[in-house]
Protein backbone atom coordinates (compact mmCIF):
# COMPACT_ATOMS: atom_id res chain seq x y z
CA UNK A 1 0.00 0.00 0.00
CA UNK A 2 2.66 2.48 1.07
CA UNK A 3 5.32 1.15 -1.42
CA UNK A 4 2.39 2.29 -4.49
CA UNK A 5 2.29 5.46 -2.83
CA UNK A 6 5.90 6.02 -2.78
CA UNK A 7 6.74 4.60 -6.10
CA UNK A 8 4.65 6.99 -7.45
CA UNK A 9 4.96 10.68 -5.27
CA UNK A 10 8.61 9.84 -3.02
CA UNK A 11 8.56 8.87 0.38
CA UNK A 12 7.59 12.95 1.57
CA UNK A 13 3.97 12.94 -0.32
CA UNK A 14 3.63 9.11 0.63
CA UNK A 15 3.56 9.87 4.37
CA UNK A 16 1.59 13.06 4.07
CA UNK A 17 -1.16 11.05 1.71
CA UNK A 18 -1.66 8.58 4.30
CA UNK A 19 -0.98 10.83 7.54
CA UNK A 20 -3.78 12.57 6.62
CA UNK A 21 -6.01 10.14 5.06
CA UNK A 22 -5.48 8.20 8.31
CA UNK A 23 -5.72 10.86 10.63
CA UNK A 24 -9.48 12.05 8.80
CA UNK A 25 -10.31 8.30 8.96
CA UNK A 26 -9.68 7.40 12.82
CA UNK A 27 -9.80 10.50 14.43
CA UNK A 28 -12.81 12.39 12.35
CA UNK A 29 -14.63 9.09 11.66
CA UNK A 30 -14.24 6.01 13.27
CA UNK A 31 -13.26 6.95 16.67
CA UNK A 32 -16.02 9.39 17.19
CA UNK A 33 -18.66 7.34 15.55
CA UNK A 34 -17.43 4.33 18.26
CA UNK A 35 -17.49 6.78 21.13
CA UNK A 36 -20.96 7.48 20.64
CA UNK A 37 -22.08 3.91 20.31
CA UNK A 38 -19.73 3.19 23.73
CA UNK A 39 -21.53 6.22 25.50
CA UNK A 40 -25.32 4.86 24.54
CA UNK A 41 -24.46 1.37 26.31
CA UNK A 42 -23.31 2.94 29.39
CA UNK A 43 -25.41 4.53 32.31
CA UNK A 44 -25.62 8.47 32.81
CA UNK A 45 -22.96 8.80 35.65
CA UNK A 46 -21.46 11.57 37.87
CA UNK A 47 -17.85 12.50 37.31
CA UNK A 48 -16.90 10.48 40.90
CA UNK A 49 -18.94 7.38 39.76
CA UNK A 50 -16.69 7.01 36.57
CA UNK A 51 -14.71 3.67 36.56
CA UNK A 52 -16.78 2.64 39.54
CA UNK A 53 -19.13 -0.41 40.34
CA UNK A 54 -21.89 0.93 38.21
CA UNK A 55 -19.94 1.99 34.87
CA UNK A 56 -20.75 -1.04 32.82
CA UNK A 57 -22.21 -1.96 29.32
CA UNK A 58 -26.01 -1.94 29.23
CA UNK A 59 -29.09 -1.63 27.35
CA UNK A 60 -31.07 0.91 29.98
CA UNK A 61 -30.69 3.84 27.67
CA UNK A 62 -32.30 2.26 24.85
CA UNK A 63 -35.30 0.52 27.15
CA UNK A 64 -35.81 4.02 27.67
CA UNK A 65 -37.35 4.52 24.25
CA UNK A 66 -39.79 1.43 24.34
CA UNK A 67 -40.78 2.35 27.35
CA UNK A 68 -41.80 5.92 26.29
CA UNK A 69 -44.68 5.75 23.88
CA UNK A 70 -43.87 9.07 22.72
CA UNK A 71 -40.80 8.86 21.66
CA UNK A 72 -41.57 5.94 20.36
CA UNK A 73 -45.05 7.56 18.57
CA UNK A 74 -42.50 10.20 17.52
CA UNK A 75 -40.00 7.78 16.32
CA UNK A 76 -42.00 6.73 13.91
CA UNK A 77 -43.78 9.03 13.16
CA UNK A 78 -40.58 10.50 11.64
CA UNK A 79 -39.30 6.97 10.15
CA UNK A 80 -43.35 7.62 7.64
CA UNK A 81 -43.05 10.85 7.08
CA UNK A 82 -39.15 10.77 5.72
CA UNK A 83 -40.59 7.96 3.68
CA UNK A 84 -43.64 9.93 2.36
CA UNK A 85 -41.38 12.91 1.78
CA UNK A 86 -38.79 10.69 -0.45
CA UNK A 87 -42.23 9.36 -2.27
CA UNK A 88 -43.45 13.15 -2.64
CA UNK A 89 -40.23 14.64 -3.69
CA UNK A 90 -39.68 11.40 -6.34
CA UNK A 91 -43.05 12.21 -8.04
CA UNK A 92 -42.24 15.84 -8.02
CA UNK A 93 -38.75 15.65 -9.47
CA UNK A 94 -39.54 12.59 -12.08
CA UNK A 95 -41.02 15.05 -15.07
CA UNK A 96 -38.64 17.92 -14.11
CA UNK A 97 -35.74 15.53 -15.07
CA UNK A 98 -37.14 14.04 -18.06
CA UNK A 99 -38.14 16.89 -19.32
CA UNK A 100 -34.56 18.60 -18.51
CA UNK A 101 -32.90 15.18 -19.66
CA UNK A 102 -34.44 14.30 -23.03
CA UNK A 103 -37.06 16.82 -24.32
CA UNK A 104 -35.49 19.75 -23.60
CA UNK A 105 -33.22 21.17 -26.36
CA UNK A 106 -29.33 21.74 -25.18
CA UNK A 107 -29.74 25.57 -24.84
CA UNK A 108 -33.01 25.13 -22.52
CA UNK A 109 -31.50 22.44 -20.35
CA UNK A 110 -28.38 24.80 -19.74
CA UNK A 111 -30.64 27.87 -18.43
CA UNK A 112 -33.32 25.36 -16.45
CA UNK A 113 -29.83 23.58 -14.54
CA UNK A 114 -28.88 27.50 -13.56
CA UNK A 115 -32.30 28.18 -12.61
CA UNK A 116 -32.08 25.12 -10.34
CA UNK A 117 -28.59 25.29 -8.51
CA UNK A 118 -29.49 28.76 -7.39
CA UNK A 119 -31.49 27.81 -4.99
CA UNK A 120 -29.55 25.00 -4.11
CA UNK A 121 -26.89 26.50 -2.86
CA UNK A 122 -29.28 28.77 -0.86
CA UNK A 123 -29.39 27.84 2.94
CA UNK A 124 -31.55 25.37 3.88
CA UNK A 125 -32.46 27.29 6.82
CA UNK A 126 -33.89 30.59 4.49
CA UNK A 127 -35.76 28.73 2.42
CA UNK A 128 -37.54 27.14 5.09
CA UNK A 129 -37.68 30.66 6.53
CA UNK A 130 -39.76 31.50 3.54
CA UNK A 131 -41.74 29.09 3.88
CA UNK A 132 -42.71 29.77 7.17
CA UNK A 133 -43.06 33.14 6.18
CA UNK A 134 -45.67 32.10 3.47
CA UNK A 135 -47.66 29.54 5.63
CA UNK A 136 -47.91 32.03 8.34
CA UNK A 137 -51.79 32.52 9.86
CA UNK A 138 -52.07 36.43 8.65
CA UNK A 139 -49.56 35.41 5.45
CA UNK A 140 -49.78 35.71 1.77
CA UNK A 141 -51.60 32.50 1.02
CA UNK A 142 -54.22 32.95 3.79
CA UNK A 143 -55.06 36.34 2.53
CA UNK A 144 -54.65 34.41 -1.51
CA UNK A 145 -57.46 32.14 -0.19
CA UNK A 146 -59.66 34.33 1.63
CA UNK A 147 -59.81 36.63 -1.38
CA UNK A 148 -60.22 33.78 -3.76
CA UNK A 149 -62.73 32.83 -1.50
CA UNK A 150 -61.72 29.17 -0.78
CA UNK A 151 -61.94 29.51 2.31
CA UNK A 152 -64.08 31.35 5.46
CA UNK A 153 -61.38 32.37 7.47
CA UNK A 154 -57.41 31.65 7.75
CA UNK A 155 -55.67 28.05 8.33
CA UNK A 156 -53.26 27.24 11.01
CA UNK A 157 -50.37 25.66 8.35
CA UNK A 158 -47.92 25.50 11.26
CA UNK A 159 -49.51 23.28 13.53
CA UNK A 160 -49.45 19.64 12.53
CA UNK A 161 -47.03 18.11 10.45
CA UNK A 162 -48.71 19.23 7.41
CA UNK A 163 -45.82 22.83 7.20
CA UNK A 164 -43.04 20.02 8.13
CA UNK A 165 -44.10 17.74 5.16
CA UNK A 166 -44.58 20.93 2.57
CA UNK A 167 -41.30 22.24 4.03
CA UNK A 168 -39.28 19.65 3.72
CA UNK A 169 -39.93 18.54 0.04
CA UNK A 170 -38.83 22.29 -0.63
CA UNK A 171 -36.04 21.80 1.46
CA UNK A 172 -34.58 18.39 -0.50
CA UNK A 173 -36.07 18.75 -3.71
CA UNK A 174 -32.91 19.62 -5.57
CA UNK A 175 -31.00 16.69 -4.00
CA UNK A 176 -33.34 14.12 -5.69
CA UNK A 177 -33.57 16.10 -9.37
CA UNK A 178 -30.11 16.13 -9.87
CA UNK A 179 -28.83 12.55 -8.92
CA UNK A 180 -32.18 11.62 -11.81
CA UNK A 181 -31.48 14.14 -14.08
CA UNK A 182 -28.06 12.49 -14.45
CA UNK A 183 -29.03 8.99 -14.90
CA UNK A 184 -31.79 9.81 -17.65
CA UNK A 185 -29.25 11.90 -19.19
CA UNK A 186 -27.36 9.14 -20.16
CA UNK A 187 -30.09 7.43 -22.04
CA UNK A 188 -29.59 7.07 -25.75
CA UNK A 189 -32.63 8.64 -26.93
CA UNK A 190 -32.39 6.01 -29.63
CA UNK A 191 -33.72 3.57 -27.05
CA UNK A 192 -37.19 5.67 -26.35
CA UNK A 193 -37.59 6.37 -29.90
CA UNK A 194 -37.46 2.67 -30.89
CA UNK A 195 -39.43 1.88 -27.80
CA UNK A 196 -42.21 3.97 -29.51
CA UNK A 197 -41.62 2.53 -32.73
CA UNK A 198 -42.47 -0.69 -31.72
CA UNK A 199 -45.61 0.48 -29.99
CA UNK A 200 -44.90 0.94 -27.04
CA UNK A 201 -47.08 3.88 -25.19
CA UNK A 202 -45.90 6.67 -23.09
CA UNK A 203 -46.09 4.75 -19.43
CA UNK A 204 -44.59 1.27 -21.01
CA UNK A 205 -41.86 3.25 -22.70
CA UNK A 206 -41.15 4.94 -18.93
CA UNK A 207 -41.71 2.32 -16.87
CA UNK A 208 -39.87 -0.10 -19.32
CA UNK A 209 -36.78 1.58 -20.65
CA UNK A 210 -36.15 5.25 -18.92
CA UNK A 211 -36.75 3.73 -15.07
CA UNK A 212 -34.61 0.67 -15.32
CA UNK A 213 -32.08 2.90 -16.96
CA UNK A 214 -32.47 5.89 -14.34
CA UNK A 215 -32.22 2.96 -11.13
CA UNK A 216 -29.25 4.23 -10.04
CA UNK A 217 -30.09 7.91 -10.27
CA UNK A 218 -33.51 7.04 -8.24
CA UNK A 219 -31.95 4.87 -5.34
CA UNK A 220 -29.10 7.72 -4.69
CA UNK A 221 -31.83 10.62 -4.42
CA UNK A 222 -33.95 8.41 -2.44
CA UNK A 223 -31.15 7.48 -0.04
CA UNK A 224 -29.99 11.77 -0.17
CA UNK A 225 -33.27 12.74 0.52
CA UNK A 226 -34.56 9.80 3.32
CA UNK A 227 -31.16 10.87 5.04
CA UNK A 228 -31.67 14.70 4.95
CA UNK A 229 -35.20 14.16 6.53
CA UNK A 230 -34.92 12.05 9.00
CA UNK A 231 -31.91 13.76 9.89
CA UNK A 232 -33.69 17.04 9.39
CA UNK A 233 -33.81 19.80 12.51
CA UNK A 234 -34.02 23.09 10.90
CA UNK A 235 -37.44 22.44 9.41
CA UNK A 236 -39.65 20.58 12.02
CA UNK A 237 -38.26 23.47 14.53
CA UNK A 238 -39.07 25.93 11.85
CA UNK A 239 -42.38 24.97 10.46
CA UNK A 240 -43.38 22.73 13.30
CA UNK A 241 -45.24 23.35 16.53
CA UNK A 242 -44.86 21.32 20.30
CA UNK A 243 -47.23 18.89 19.06
CA UNK A 244 -45.33 17.69 15.48
CA UNK A 245 -41.65 17.19 17.54
CA UNK A 246 -39.29 15.50 14.88
CA UNK A 247 -36.92 12.18 16.35
CA UNK A 248 -34.00 15.48 15.90
CA UNK A 249 -35.69 17.14 18.37
CA UNK A 250 -36.03 15.16 21.01
CA UNK A 251 -32.10 13.85 20.35
CA UNK A 252 -31.43 17.37 21.15
CA UNK A 253 -33.58 17.71 24.00
CA UNK A 254 -31.55 15.15 25.90
CA UNK A 255 -28.45 16.46 25.00
CA UNK A 256 -28.93 20.40 25.64
CA UNK A 257 -32.26 20.17 28.57
CA UNK A 258 -31.49 16.74 29.47
CA UNK A 259 -28.40 16.95 30.25
CA UNK A 260 -28.36 13.05 29.57
CA UNK A 261 -25.65 12.20 26.75
CA UNK A 262 -25.59 8.71 27.13
CA UNK A 263 -29.62 8.93 26.36
CA UNK A 264 -28.87 11.38 23.34
CA UNK A 265 -26.14 8.77 21.92
CA UNK A 266 -28.56 6.08 22.43
CA UNK A 267 -30.88 7.60 20.46
CA UNK A 268 -29.02 9.07 18.00
CA UNK A 269 -27.48 5.62 17.05
CA UNK A 270 -31.37 4.40 16.44
CA UNK A 271 -31.13 7.56 14.13
CA UNK A 272 -28.56 6.23 12.82
CA UNK A 273 -29.36 2.32 12.06
CA UNK A 274 -32.87 3.98 10.50
CA UNK A 275 -30.66 5.60 7.92
CA UNK A 276 -28.53 2.89 6.79
CA UNK A 277 -31.47 0.42 7.26
CA UNK A 278 -33.34 2.23 4.35
CA UNK A 279 -30.42 2.49 2.75
CA UNK A 280 -29.49 -1.13 2.20
CA UNK A 281 -33.24 -1.69 1.42
CA UNK A 282 -32.96 0.62 -1.32
CA UNK A 283 -28.98 -0.60 -2.81
CA UNK A 284 -31.24 -3.87 -2.32
CA UNK A 285 -34.29 -3.37 -4.46
CA UNK A 286 -32.65 -1.43 -7.01
CA UNK A 287 -30.09 -3.84 -7.00
CA UNK A 288 -27.43 -0.94 -7.10
CA UNK A 289 -24.12 -0.64 -5.26
CA UNK A 290 -22.07 1.81 -3.37
CA UNK A 291 -19.89 3.07 -6.37
CA UNK A 292 -23.29 3.82 -8.08
CA UNK A 293 -24.48 6.04 -5.47
CA UNK A 294 -21.34 8.12 -5.29
CA UNK A 295 -21.02 9.28 -9.09
CA UNK B 1 -51.91 18.81 -32.34
CA UNK B 2 -50.14 15.11 -32.14
CA UNK B 3 -50.05 13.48 -28.79
CA UNK B 4 -46.68 14.05 -28.49
CA UNK B 5 -46.92 17.91 -29.15
CA UNK B 6 -49.59 17.99 -26.59
CA UNK B 7 -47.32 16.18 -23.73
CA UNK B 8 -44.17 18.33 -24.24
CA UNK B 9 -46.93 21.34 -23.80
CA UNK B 10 -48.12 19.63 -20.57
CA UNK B 11 -44.16 19.21 -19.08
CA UNK B 12 -43.41 22.70 -19.88
CA UNK B 13 -46.53 23.85 -17.82
CA UNK B 14 -45.38 21.67 -15.13
CA UNK B 15 -41.85 23.01 -15.18
CA UNK B 16 -43.16 26.28 -15.71
CA UNK B 17 -44.87 26.02 -12.05
CA UNK B 18 -42.07 23.93 -10.64
CA UNK B 19 -40.21 27.16 -11.26
CA UNK B 20 -42.67 29.14 -9.90
CA UNK B 21 -42.81 27.20 -6.79
CA UNK B 22 -39.03 27.23 -6.36
CA UNK B 23 -39.00 31.00 -6.30
CA UNK B 24 -42.14 32.60 -5.24
CA UNK B 25 -41.49 31.57 -1.62
CA UNK B 26 -37.48 33.21 -1.56
CA UNK B 27 -39.04 35.96 -3.74
CA UNK B 28 -41.92 36.74 -0.87
CA UNK B 29 -39.50 36.83 2.04
CA UNK B 30 -37.36 39.06 -0.31
CA UNK B 31 -40.80 41.59 -0.36
CA UNK B 32 -41.04 41.21 3.19
CA UNK B 33 -37.85 42.94 4.35
CA UNK B 34 -39.29 46.26 2.75
CA UNK B 35 -42.55 46.09 4.39
CA UNK B 36 -42.76 48.52 7.73
CA UNK B 37 -44.44 45.83 10.00
CA UNK B 38 -43.03 44.67 13.06
CA UNK B 39 -43.47 41.23 12.00
CA UNK B 40 -42.32 40.01 8.87
CA UNK B 41 -45.02 39.37 6.02
CA UNK B 42 -46.41 41.21 2.81
CA UNK B 43 -49.54 41.42 3.73
CA UNK B 44 -50.79 43.83 4.43
CA UNK B 45 -48.30 46.09 3.15
CA UNK B 46 -48.11 49.48 5.87
CA UNK B 47 -45.24 50.93 3.27
CA UNK B 48 -42.00 50.77 2.18
CA UNK B 49 -39.41 50.98 4.33
CA UNK B 50 -35.43 50.81 4.34
CA UNK B 51 -35.58 50.70 8.50
CA UNK B 52 -34.48 46.81 8.94
CA UNK B 53 -31.33 47.07 6.80
CA UNK B 54 -30.18 50.15 9.33
CA UNK B 55 -31.65 47.45 12.70
CA UNK B 56 -29.72 44.82 10.93
CA UNK B 57 -26.36 47.22 10.68
CA UNK B 58 -26.59 47.98 14.03
CA UNK B 59 -27.41 43.80 15.44
CA UNK B 60 -23.87 43.34 16.93
CA UNK B 61 -24.97 39.43 17.74
CA UNK B 62 -25.32 39.40 13.82
CA UNK B 63 -21.63 40.60 13.03
CA UNK B 64 -20.21 38.56 15.89
CA UNK B 65 -21.88 35.22 14.50
CA UNK B 66 -20.72 36.50 11.26
CA UNK B 67 -17.33 36.62 12.07
CA UNK B 68 -17.65 33.19 13.86
CA UNK B 69 -19.13 31.63 10.40
CA UNK B 70 -16.09 33.32 8.36
CA UNK B 71 -13.13 31.75 10.71
CA UNK B 72 -15.01 28.11 11.23
CA UNK B 73 -15.22 28.10 7.27
CA UNK B 74 -11.61 29.18 6.57
CA UNK B 75 -10.63 26.23 8.99
CA UNK B 76 -12.63 23.98 7.60
CA UNK B 77 -10.86 25.29 3.98
CA UNK B 78 -7.32 24.36 5.53
CA UNK B 79 -8.25 20.83 6.70
CA UNK B 80 -10.64 19.58 4.28
CA UNK B 81 -8.81 20.41 1.20
CA UNK B 82 -5.77 18.82 1.84
CA UNK B 83 -7.55 15.57 3.36
CA UNK B 84 -9.95 15.45 0.59
CA UNK B 85 -6.74 15.41 -1.93
CA UNK B 86 -4.65 13.53 -0.35
CA UNK B 87 -7.91 11.07 -0.34
CA UNK B 88 -8.07 11.26 -4.14
CA UNK B 89 -4.69 10.82 -4.63
CA UNK B 90 -4.63 7.59 -2.51
CA UNK B 91 -7.70 5.62 -3.65
CA UNK B 92 -6.32 6.29 -7.49
CA UNK B 93 -3.28 5.10 -6.58
CA UNK B 94 -3.13 2.41 -4.55
CA UNK B 95 -4.43 -1.45 -5.17
CA UNK B 96 -5.41 -3.03 -2.72
CA UNK B 97 -8.34 -5.66 -1.47
CA UNK B 98 -8.76 -3.29 1.43
CA UNK B 99 -9.57 -0.74 -1.11
CA UNK B 100 -13.54 -1.37 -1.04
CA UNK B 101 -13.73 -0.89 2.57
CA UNK B 102 -11.70 2.36 2.38
CA UNK B 103 -13.87 3.62 -0.28
CA UNK B 104 -16.88 2.77 1.73
CA UNK B 105 -15.37 4.47 4.66
CA UNK B 106 -14.31 7.76 3.21
CA UNK B 107 -18.31 7.70 1.57
CA UNK B 108 -19.94 7.45 5.08
CA UNK B 109 -19.62 11.02 6.46
CA UNK B 110 -21.52 11.58 3.58
CA UNK B 111 -24.08 9.51 3.53
CA UNK B 112 -24.72 10.40 8.15
CA UNK B 113 -27.02 12.44 8.69
CA UNK B 114 -25.27 16.21 10.02
CA UNK B 115 -26.95 16.36 13.54
CA UNK B 116 -25.21 12.57 14.00
CA UNK B 117 -21.83 13.68 12.61
CA UNK B 118 -22.00 16.89 15.37
CA UNK B 119 -22.87 14.37 18.28
CA UNK B 120 -20.15 12.18 17.34
CA UNK B 121 -17.72 14.90 16.85
CA UNK B 122 -19.02 16.65 20.43
CA UNK B 123 -19.01 13.20 22.58
CA UNK B 124 -15.38 12.19 21.38
CA UNK B 125 -14.10 15.41 22.50
CA UNK B 126 -15.14 15.52 25.61
CA UNK B 127 -12.76 13.11 26.95
CA UNK B 128 -10.11 15.65 26.07
CA UNK B 129 -12.40 18.46 27.93
CA UNK B 130 -12.85 20.19 24.31
CA UNK B 131 -16.38 22.03 24.68
CA UNK B 132 -18.45 22.91 21.77
CA UNK B 133 -17.26 26.10 20.15
CA UNK B 134 -14.65 27.21 17.07
CA UNK B 135 -12.47 24.26 17.17
CA UNK B 136 -15.52 21.37 17.47
CA UNK B 137 -17.11 23.24 14.45
CA UNK B 138 -14.36 22.86 12.40
CA UNK B 139 -13.57 19.92 12.53
CA UNK B 140 -17.55 18.14 12.92
CA UNK B 141 -17.71 20.08 9.37
CA UNK B 142 -14.47 18.77 8.07
CA UNK B 143 -15.38 15.75 8.93
CA UNK B 144 -18.36 15.16 5.93
CA UNK B 145 -16.65 18.61 3.92
CA UNK B 146 -13.37 16.50 3.01
CA UNK B 147 -15.20 13.99 1.66
CA UNK B 148 -17.07 16.18 -1.11
CA UNK B 149 -14.05 18.12 -2.00
CA UNK B 150 -12.27 13.91 -2.09
CA UNK B 151 -15.00 13.33 -5.35
CA UNK B 152 -14.76 16.14 -6.42
CA UNK B 153 -11.06 16.17 -7.34
CA UNK B 154 -11.09 12.37 -8.12
CA UNK B 155 -13.42 13.26 -10.63
CA UNK B 156 -10.96 15.20 -12.37
CA UNK B 157 -7.95 12.42 -11.13
CA UNK B 158 -9.58 9.90 -13.70
CA UNK B 159 -9.44 11.74 -16.46
CA UNK B 160 -5.20 12.26 -15.83
CA UNK B 161 -3.15 10.58 -18.07
CA UNK B 162 -1.07 9.03 -16.10
CA UNK B 163 1.90 8.65 -19.27
CA UNK B 164 2.53 12.31 -18.81
CA UNK B 165 4.03 11.41 -15.03
CA UNK B 166 6.21 8.93 -16.57
CA UNK B 167 7.61 10.82 -18.96
CA UNK B 168 8.52 13.38 -16.60
CA UNK B 169 10.26 10.49 -14.37
CA UNK B 170 11.78 9.27 -17.80
CA UNK B 171 13.61 12.36 -18.30
CA UNK B 172 15.08 12.62 -14.77
CA UNK B 173 12.32 14.50 -12.93
CA UNK B 174 12.24 13.51 -9.08
CA UNK B 175 8.72 11.71 -8.19
CA UNK B 176 8.49 15.18 -5.72
CA UNK B 177 9.01 17.10 -8.73
CA UNK B 178 6.51 15.42 -10.88
CA UNK B 179 3.83 15.80 -8.30
CA UNK B 180 4.33 19.47 -8.12
CA UNK B 181 5.35 20.32 -11.97
CA UNK B 182 3.01 17.79 -13.54
CA UNK B 183 -0.03 16.67 -11.20
CA UNK B 184 -0.68 19.66 -9.05
CA UNK B 185 -1.13 21.52 -11.87
CA UNK B 186 -3.28 19.80 -13.90
CA UNK B 187 -5.39 19.26 -10.51
CA UNK B 188 -5.56 23.08 -9.83
CA UNK B 189 -8.86 23.71 -11.05
CA UNK B 190 -10.72 21.35 -9.25
CA UNK B 191 -8.90 22.02 -6.14
CA UNK B 192 -10.05 25.75 -6.73
CA UNK B 193 -14.05 24.63 -7.21
CA UNK B 194 -13.64 22.50 -4.68
CA UNK B 195 -12.40 24.99 -2.35
CA UNK B 196 -15.46 27.55 -3.34
CA UNK B 197 -17.45 24.23 -2.63
CA UNK B 198 -16.37 23.49 0.94
CA UNK B 199 -15.99 27.21 1.53
CA UNK B 200 -20.12 27.30 1.29
CA UNK B 201 -21.05 23.93 2.76
CA UNK B 202 -19.45 25.15 5.52
CA UNK B 203 -20.69 28.69 5.88
CA UNK B 204 -24.32 27.47 5.15
CA UNK B 205 -23.81 23.89 7.76
CA UNK B 206 -26.50 24.04 10.16
CA UNK B 207 -27.65 20.41 11.06
CA UNK B 208 -23.51 19.36 12.21
CA UNK B 209 -22.64 22.65 13.55
CA UNK B 210 -25.78 23.27 15.54
CA UNK B 211 -24.68 20.38 18.03
CA UNK B 212 -20.65 21.66 18.54
CA UNK B 213 -21.03 25.34 18.61
CA UNK B 214 -21.15 25.57 21.76
CA UNK B 215 -21.52 29.78 22.52
CA UNK B 216 -19.98 30.31 19.04
CA UNK B 217 -22.58 30.85 17.14
CA UNK B 218 -22.31 30.97 13.42
CA UNK B 219 -24.66 32.95 11.20
CA UNK B 220 -27.02 30.07 10.10
CA UNK B 221 -27.59 29.08 13.99
CA UNK B 222 -27.56 32.43 14.99
CA UNK B 223 -31.02 33.03 12.08
CA UNK B 224 -32.60 30.18 13.38
CA UNK B 225 -32.72 31.00 16.61
CA UNK B 226 -33.54 34.48 15.91
CA UNK B 227 -36.78 32.92 13.93
CA UNK B 228 -37.81 31.36 17.23
CA UNK B 229 -37.33 34.35 19.41
CA UNK B 230 -37.46 38.02 18.39
CA UNK B 231 -38.01 37.56 14.56
CA UNK B 232 -38.28 40.94 12.68
CA UNK B 233 -37.89 42.06 9.16
CA UNK B 234 -34.18 41.93 10.14
CA UNK B 235 -33.76 38.47 9.62
CA UNK B 236 -35.23 38.89 6.25
CA UNK B 237 -32.89 41.79 5.11
CA UNK B 238 -30.10 39.62 6.35
CA UNK B 239 -31.26 36.52 4.52
CA UNK B 240 -32.23 39.24 1.18
CA UNK B 241 -28.00 39.99 1.67
CA UNK B 242 -27.18 36.12 1.88
CA UNK B 243 -29.28 35.41 -1.18
CA UNK B 244 -28.00 37.91 -3.74
CA UNK B 245 -24.66 37.08 -2.61
CA UNK B 246 -25.42 33.45 -2.84
CA UNK B 247 -27.00 33.89 -6.57
CA UNK B 248 -24.33 35.89 -7.64
CA UNK B 249 -21.54 33.69 -6.86
CA UNK B 250 -23.65 30.37 -8.01
CA UNK B 251 -23.90 32.36 -11.42
CA UNK B 252 -20.02 33.29 -11.21
CA UNK B 253 -19.17 29.67 -10.59
CA UNK B 254 -21.70 28.27 -13.35
CA UNK B 255 -20.16 30.64 -15.74
CA UNK B 256 -16.94 29.44 -14.84
CA UNK B 257 -17.56 25.46 -14.73
CA UNK B 258 -19.22 25.83 -17.92
CA UNK B 259 -16.22 27.79 -20.02
CA UNK B 260 -13.83 25.46 -18.60
CA UNK B 261 -15.71 21.94 -19.67
CA UNK B 262 -16.18 23.62 -23.49
CA UNK B 263 -12.16 24.06 -22.86
CA UNK B 264 -11.96 20.71 -22.36
CA UNK B 265 -14.45 19.49 -24.56
CA UNK B 266 -12.16 20.52 -27.41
Amino acid sequence: MLHQLKGRFGAPVAMAIVGLVGIWLVVMVVLPQWQMIAYSFHPNLLPAEIGGPKDHWSLTNYATLFDNRIHLAIFFKTLWSSVLVTGLTLLVSYPIAYYLAKVATPGQAALCLLLLVIPFWINEILRTFSWFILLAFRGPLNELLLALGLIDRPIRFLSGDGGVLVGMVYAYILFMVFPLYNAIESLDGNQIRAARDLGAGSVRTHWRVVIPHAKPGIATGCIMTFMLAAGSYAVPALLGSPGSRWFTQIIYNWFFEGGDWNQGAAYAFLLLVLCIGFMSLVMRLFKVGLADIAR
Amino acid sequence: MSAERFRDWGLRFYLGIFFVYLFLPLVIMGAATFNDSRFPTVTPWRGTTLKWFEALWADGGMWDALGNSLLVALGVLCLAVPIGVASALFLTTVESRAKPFVYGLILSPLLTPGVIIGISTLIFWRQFDVAGGTLLTVLGQTTFIAAYVMLMVMARLQRFDRTLERAALDLGASPWQAFRRVLLPFLKPAILSAAVIAFLQSFENYNTSLFVVGYDTTLTVYIASKVRTGLTPAVNALGLILILITIGLAVIYELKRRRESRLAAR
